[in-house]
């Protein structure tokens, strides 16, 4: 795969910070570039999306907007429209349905509409994720929702590294990215991180092209196919596996839309099995295509197929419920037991 | 005019509430110091506490009964209260206990009571249909009960609420929709996202009535609730009103505020609407002895719901599988008869 990606440098980054910087090299460079949202500018974004951009560009670039997702969300897609390169937070992704319209009626489809003689080129950036015991309306990361409509590119960062590259990317696509950041892969304060996230980045800019998943950990006995946080959940199980004399592969997608089914496939072609761990809801979801996208051109190649994901029910308050639901490395592991059986 | 027994009743409502929140803010930060970790400790997740609220909450709740609707925001605990929802019960929710009214599956943001008729929703603005339906209930079943939304003003640029106005006047529901203004939506100030100073102002476009009450006063918010509440309740239409309130403990529990210049949060702590109306209990010849009492009474019945709550069991783990649906898909084709049986073709 043809990628600009640069060796990593001894400089590491949180991952709010590399996106950040993607963000600011991209503003000083367009114009036509700004950010919009609650709580953006003083605060720098709820969950530090925004951290420190107000001082460089001010507040007519750094746009604190009125609750009214519909409004700044559509505003966001009539002003790329009009030839400018907009980014619109969305706080949380549970909120997109205030403002759905504008984002699958609107954003993902008036290219189509107009037989691409229109182009959005807009950012919509989300946090998604749970893991903190933040309920039902503030903890899912509906990657499978956004990713199932038509006409938006989805792309989910799990490491510092790619969310700069990722992030570059997005704000330089001619169409609708949508870029869900996981809040506990941030590294903010109040949210502790887990060790994975924070990697060299390079200070100039790079680029990640979509649709390039990444072999993590390479194994020869099972493929695991995630994405966001799971990727280091993953990579920790197979750590731990190895004392079972298990060698799994550990792929990150990267990006849903474009999917990079080659890499899965070429992964089962030699692994034969495949686990596919995902934080959004089991059915009709992100475990389903991969499997069903496997299963399409390589059924041969599947001696066995374990999903984990959450399972078809609103994610609970209180911590044995929620530690229950999400996804945990021993689920991995169980799951990637099984498919070796 | 209000009667010297309805104030001691709000004050008492309002001491409870304010002690609610100082307990509950001491609670969450048990393991969560020295460095601020919002999953840990007794009560994780995010926290919105009220302190500086009360006014609002006891003031209008003064005038519902029980089988009035209250819908309420992220910010729910002193509009719980003052509706008379239970106080042990609810704590329990809000440290995920399985006693709490929804088993520990809530938390602070999604507390149900329908013994009292009272529901909150973590989403901004979105109470406000739900209780345009509750209007909608009560008139089409013929009672003269009414429902109340509350939420705060940063909410009032947004279409669930602007639609329910609209849909409340046209269909005359007995709605009341009450906007606590607090003057911060988070670290927005109110005139970063609005032109409108005065929020009231909403209900012109609508032809409903709208009243701002712009002081933290309990006995001015009652008395404009109780004509917003009256007229709901003799089926002559919703109104708005709009109620100044001020934020005492930050948008959320850890928020560093450093958007917020220290004047206004002084200002904020000076406008205190308890010790207001317990002037005006004194006024009313209330004596420091029965403040006294009202005051020890709220703290105890407190300190019994938390320590009550904090005995409660935790949910297990696979209690995360139950209440999806109050009749599981199971049970639809099982009782779906034969063709034969319905004397249909055979
Ligand atoms: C649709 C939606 N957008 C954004 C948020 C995030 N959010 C939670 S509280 C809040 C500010 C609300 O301000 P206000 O309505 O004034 O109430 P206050 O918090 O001041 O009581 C925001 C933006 C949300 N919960 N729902």
């Amino acid at each position: 795969m043809a990628q600009q990606e640069p060796q990593q440098t001894e400089r590491s980054l949180t991952m709010s910070r590399a996106m950040v910087e993607a963000i600011a090299h991209e503003m000083r460079e367009d114009d036509d570039v700004f950010y919009m949202g609650e709580d953006v500018a003083d605060y720098g974004g709820i969950f530090d999306s925004t951290e420190g951009l107000l001082e460089e560009f001010g507040y007519d670039r750094i746009m604190d907007v009125p609750i009214s997702e519909t409004a700044y969300l559509g505003a966001a897609v009539g002003a790329a429209q009009a030839g400018m390169r907009p980014i619109a937070e969305l706080m949380f992704v549970d909120f997109f349905g205030v403002a759905m319209d504008q984002i699958y009626n609107q954003m993902a489809k008036n290219t189509y509409m107009s037989g691409a003689s229109v182009s959005v080129p807009m950012v919509l950036t989300t946090a998604v994720g749970g893991t903190y015991n933040d309920a039902a309306q503030h903890s899912q990361t509906l990657y499978g929702t956004f990713a199932h409509l038509p006409g938006m590119k989805v792309v989910v960062p799990s490491t510092a590294y790619d969310a700069k590259g990722l992030m570059h990317n997005a704000i330089r696509d001619d169409d609708p990215v949508v870029y869900m950041f996981h809040k506990r892969l941030m590294g903010i304060g109040w949210m502790p991180a887990p060790e994975g996230p924070k990697t060299g980045v390079p200070e100039d800019e790079y680029t990640i092209p979509f649709g390039s998943a990444d072999v993590k950990r390479e194994g020869s006995d099972v493929t695991v196919v995630t994405l966001g946080l799971h990727v280091h959940r993953a990579l920790e199980a197979a750590e731990s596996l190895t004392a079972d004399g298990i060698d799994a592969e550990v792929i990150d997608l990267r990006t849903l839309v474009p999917l990079d089914t080659e890499t899965v496939r070429e992964s089962v072609s030699k692994t034969g099995r495949l686990v596919v761990v995902d934080e959004d809801y089991q059915s009709y979801g992100v475990t389903g295509e991969i499997v069903a996208s496997v299963a399409e051109d390589g059924l041969g190649d599947l001696e066995a197929v374990e999903r984990v994901a959450l399972p078809d029910v609103p994610i609970p308050y209180a911590r044995p419920m929620e530690d229950e639901v999400i996804p945990g490395v021993e689920d991995i592991e169980t799951a990637v037991r099984n498919a070796n059986e | 005019m209000v009667s010297g027994n309805e104030l001691q009743e709000m004050y008492e409502t309002m001491v409870t509430a304010r002690h609610y929140e100082e307990r509950l803010q001491e609670e969450y930060l048990v393991g969560k110091q020295p460095a601020f970790d919002i999953s840990a400790g007794p009560i994780p997740g995010e926290l919105h506490l009220a302190a500086g609220h009360e006014a609002s909450g006891a003031g209008v709740c003064q005038h519902l009964r029980d089988d009035d609707t209250v819908t309420a925001p992220h910010r729910p605990h002193h509009i719980a209260i003052a509706k008379g929802v239970d106080l042990k019960r609810m704590t329990a929710e809000i440290f995920g206990r399985e006693s709490g009214p929804s088993k520990g599956k809530g938390g602070h943001m999604h507390l149900f009571d329908p013994d009292v008729n009272f529901a909150c929703s973590g989403i901004i603005a979105e109470g406000c249909p739900p209780a345009v339906g509750a209007g909608l209930a009560a008139k089409k079943q013929n009672t003269d009960s009414v429902a109340v939304a509350f939420l705060g003003e940063g909410a009032i640029d947004q279409g669930a609420f602007l639609e329910s106005l609209n849909l409340a006047a046209v269909q005359n529901l007995p709605v009341v929709f009450v906007v606590e203004d607090n003057d911060w939506a988070i670290s927005m100030p109110k005139d970063r996202i609005t032109d409108v100073e005065n929020g009231a102002r909403r209900a012109d476009g609508f032809d409903m009535p709208g009243t701002r009450v712009d002081a933290d006063d309990a006995v001015a918010v009652y008395e404009a609730a109780r004509e917003a509440i009256g007229r709901a309740r003799d089926r002559n239409g919703p109104s708005l009103l709009e109620v100044q309130v001020h934020r005492r403990m930050g948008h959320f529990m850890g928020d560093p505020e450093a958007y917020r210049p220290a004047e206004d949060q002084e200002a904020a702590e000076q406008r205190d609407s308890i010790e207001r109306l317990e002037s005006e209990l004194r006024a009313h010849g209330v004596d420091d002895e029965t403040i006294e009492e009202l005051r020890d009474r709220a703290r105890e019945r407190v300190e019994e719901a938390i320590e009550w709550a904090t005995e409660q069991p935790e949910p297990e783990p696979d209690d995360a599988y139950e209440d999806v649906f109050v009749n599981p898909p199971s049970g639809v084709t099982d009782s779906e008869p034969s063709l034969a049986e319905t004397g249909g073709d055979d």
